[in-house]
């Protein structure tokens, strides 16, 4: 399933989808960006409701295919621009961490 | 390739925002040379830790990234404060990062244990009030 497809079954605002075609693999979730970026794997769709700009070098380096912020988070300042810019795909949810995650194990 | 490619960066301790540039460059370079992702995201891991920690803890450093044909060389260098206790310091979950990186999702503990589990061959030299260097090798 490609980053659009799961935004779409999940129902999800697009924060950024500079490469809306990366093919998901797997997930993960966590707010510890030091966590995150020892235990997550590439291709993983990365929940988390870390907001700052720091997400983006993590999620660029961890190589997830994207971050989907939970709980109605909404990215800081200068995250989109900065995602954009290095291709990383942002989505957002209303819905918890815990019932986005049961979707995505759903449909993935 | 030639024998060694040398990247170097100067990392700057004033901006938190922009911790991981180096790094991030870093892996578009790994990229442009051929190297698998997995040694990509080694490396760039490796060294965005040391990255961070430098913001943190020592107010910036330099990194040096030596490409060879067989291995990735990246040696960190700083004038900080030094590390005390380098065996305490490489626990997972030993932290003295500040509250206010705690907010922004750092400072779990997980920096130097990262560049440990990321890297084949890791020497940390550290003097308290001189600085700390870090050499971490990568082989490919």
């Amino acid at each position: 399933m490609t980053v659009k497809e799961l935004a779409s079954a999940l129902d999800c605002k697009i924060a950024c989808m500079p490469d809306e075609s990366r093919e998901i693999t797997g997930g993960y979730a966590g707010d510890l960006l030091s966590w995150v970026m020892g235990r997550a794997s590439s291709g993983d769709a990365w929940v988390t409701i870390m907001s700052n700009i720091n997400i983006v070098a993590v999620a660029s380096l961890a190589d997830t295919a994207c971050i989907i912020l939970s709980e109605g988070v909404i990215p800081d300042d200068g995250v989109v621009e900065k995602a954009t810019e290095v291709g990383v795909n942002i989505l957002m949810s209303q819905l918890d961490t815990y019932a986005l995650c049961a979707s995505i194990f759903k449909l993935i | 390739m030639s024998e060694r490619v040398n990247f170097h960066f100067e990392i700057d301790g004033e901006n938190f925002t922009s911790a991981g540039e180096a790094s991030v460059r870093i892996k578009k370079h790994l990229r442009d040379m051929g190297f698998s992702p997995d040694t990509i995201r080694r490396v760039s891991v490796a060294m965005y830790e040391g990255e961070i920690n430098m913001v943190i803890h020592a107010n910036g450093g330099s990194a040096d990234v030596d490409v060879y044909v067989d291995r990735i060389e990246i040696t960190l260098a700083d004038k900080g404060p030094g590390i005390s206790n380098i065996e305490l310091a490489m626990q997972e979950g030993y932290s003295t990062a500040p509250d206010n990186i705690r907010s922004l999702g750092f400072g779990a503990g997980m920096g130097l244990p990262n560049m440990k589990r990321y890297t084949d061959n890791m020497k940390i030299e550290s003097e308290v009030g001189k600085g700390t260097t870090i050499y971490m090798t990568v082989n490919v």
